[in-house]
């Protein structure tokens, strides 16, 4: 079981009291987007999550395991993994290190699917070096390149890549299509369809809503530190008041790309 | 012989004891700036790891007669000090540098007494053994057999490190931690726990410093915060948290000490301070150092 369950969430940075009682499930082999304008807490959650801005009440799961207490390595080995915002590479490691070091896959299957739903059932081999080169060959021609030394799609590809081969039960993704081309967009959208359907899930915030809209089971907005609206997508989209107010997405007329 | 000759000779063998000087200050220096890097702590008790290992290995020399045992014991008791000090008492602070600094002096302070209180206040050198004694001639220019070696040890310690940093896990983990130690431990690495075993490695290395000076040096009380200016300087000039800079500011810092000694002994630590204070105005992190 890989359910996030995040109850009564409460995170500060300081005295200034960021995350005031969030409260959201993540079910199990589904993608739930959190939606938000800047400066909401978003990201704050998914330190918060992680591990690396500890909450100072609430409480976080990840299945049947409370995580809320235990150190961010503690919580990396509980498979749960994050690509951050700002995609944060390690400078003076090679893009063969940054897989090297958080490679956890020799012991590991992922997760068999919900058979009645996909019908390619059974374990899913578990990610690699080799398989996430295959998914982003641009890396394997990089493997000796240092972090700093890549283009913004190819640091995203490897903050994902470095996420991904600990083979993460719960995958956080903090703005993975920030910055990138279309066509990295589509991949990505792509990436997490498939790890959707192999049974990760995957929580996924982003400031383009139109595309966690399209791929997410479940939405959820953030204002000022706490989620002030959950629906499915459908249902958010059709909202205009929480479009425009909350997410900053122009009318009725905008559907296409927001930037 | 020529005065040219006689001034040649003399060049080469000042600028042996320059690197013998250099080898002593790596191996010093490579701890603290590798504890730097990953924990950012300025570490004043640094000094008081190459004092306590000069006194551990004296205990056990007098006793066995072997500087290799004499080495072998201060670096394990030294490392197993260095490590508790992090894991029970830095760590608690990791959010607060001045503190862990102050705390740092206060445990160097308490060292320095403890030392005098275990040993005494009696100079003494280390017995090393008989194979190394003696000089080695080549040519005219003829070099103690002993510094020699030394050079030589700090060179293997010095690719040793270069090799686990730059071509291993641990090496690849340990700069992740240095570049980002918030990723790194989201990305799995125990980043206290790594902290405390570099910490041990870098006072471990301080002591082995020590010893491999004992024979000529010695040990004596105030030895700790002799060598503590000498080691900041070589951090500071090389770059807080370099290995690389760690090596060329000991290089840098053994031939100016030793040729400022020689030619200017009245201007000996202004020509030691100025390379480190025009450094800090022109390049405030060092030459290899990072923002
Ligand atoms: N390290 C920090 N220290 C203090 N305040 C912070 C820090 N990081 C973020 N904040 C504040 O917390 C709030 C939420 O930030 P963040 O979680 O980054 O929002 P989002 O990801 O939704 O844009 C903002 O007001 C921001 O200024
Ligand atoms: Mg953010």
């Amino acid at each position: 079981m890989s359910t996030l369950t995040v109850r009564d969430l409460h995170t500060y940075y300081g005295d200034s009291h960021v995350l005031q009682g969030v409260t959201l499930q993540a079910e199990q082999g589904t993608v739930t987007a959190v939606l938000g304008r800047n400066g909401v807490g978003k990201t704050t959650l998914c330190r918060s999550i992680a591990g690396l801005t500890p909450a100072r009440a609430g409480q976080i799961a990840l299945g049947a395991t409370d995580i809320t207490r235990l150190a961010p390595h503690r919580i990396h080995q509980a498979r749960v993994g994050l690509v951050p915002q700002g995609r944060r590479m390690f400078t003076s490691l090679t893009v063969r290190e940054h897989l090297a070091i958080a490679e956890r896959s020799a012991d590991l299957t992922r997760s068999v699917p919900p058979a009645a739903e996909s019908g390619d059932a059974g374990p899913v081999a578990p990610w690699t070096v080799e398989s996430v080169c295959a998914l982003f060959p641009r890396l394997a021609e990089r493997l000796q390149n240092r972090g700093n030394e890549l283009s913004g799609g190819e640091q995203q590809m490897l903050a994902i890549a470095r996420a991904l081969v600990a083979n993460p039960l719960l995958l956080i993704m903090d703005e993975p299509t920030e910055g990138l081309a279309p066509a990295l967009v589509a991949q990505v959208g792509e990436l997490v369809g498939r790890l959707k359907r192999e049974g990760t899930t995957v929580l996924l915030v982003e400031q383009n809503a139109t595309f966690a809209v399209a791929l997410a089971d479940r939405v959820h907005v953030m204002s000022k530190g706490a989620i002030v609206h959950s629906s499915d997508p459908k249902t958010l989209w059709e909202n205009e008041e929480i479009k425009t107010q909350l997410l900053g997405v122009p009318g009725a007329t905008a559907h296409g790309e927001r930037r | 012989m020529s005065i040219d000759l006689l001034s040649v000779i003399y060049l080469i063998t000042q600028t042996l004891n320059g690197l013998f000087s250099a080898a002593l200050l790596f191996l010093i220096a490579s701890g603290l700036t590798l504890a730097f890097g990953v924990m950012r702590i300025v570490n004043i008790a640094h000094g008081s790891f190459y004092m306590l290992g000069v006194y551990v290995a004296w205990t056990v020399v007098t006793r066995t007669q072997s500087l290799l045992l004499g080495a072998i014991a201060a670096i394990l008791v030294v490392g197993a000090i260095g490590f508790a000090m992090q894991r029970f008492f830095l760590r608690r602070f990791a959010a607060d540098p001045l503190a862990q600094m102050m705390m740092t002096m206060g445990f160097a302070l308490v060292f320095r007494d403890a030392a005098l209180m275990v040993w005494g206040g009696d100079p003494f050198t280390l017995a090393y053994p008989r194979l190394l004694r003696g000089s080695v001639e080549v040519a005219e220019v003829v070099f103690p057999r002993y510094r020699l070696f030394v050079i030589v040890v700090a060179a293997l310690v010095g690719a040793g490190l270069w090799m686990v940093n730059e071509r291993t896990l641990i090496g690849a983990r340990l700069r992740a931690t240095v570049d980002d130690p918030e990723m790194a431990s989201a990305t799995g690495i125990n980043v206290p726990l790594l902290s405390g075993l570099v910490f041990a490695v870098g006072a471990g290395l301080a002591a082995f410093g020590g010893v491999m000076g004992g024979p000529i040096l010695g040990g004596y009380p105030g030895m700790d915060f002799d060598l503590l200016p000498l080691a900041f300087v070589v951090v500071i000039v090389g770059g807080m948290g370099s290995l690389k800079g760690a090596l060329v500011g000991a290089i840098a810092v053994g031939m100016i000490d030793n040729f400022g000694k020689v030619l200017v002994p009245e201007l000996s630590y202004f020509t030691l301070f100025a390379p480190m204070v025009l450094m800090l105005a022109i390049k405030p992190t060092g030459l290899y150092g990072r923002a």
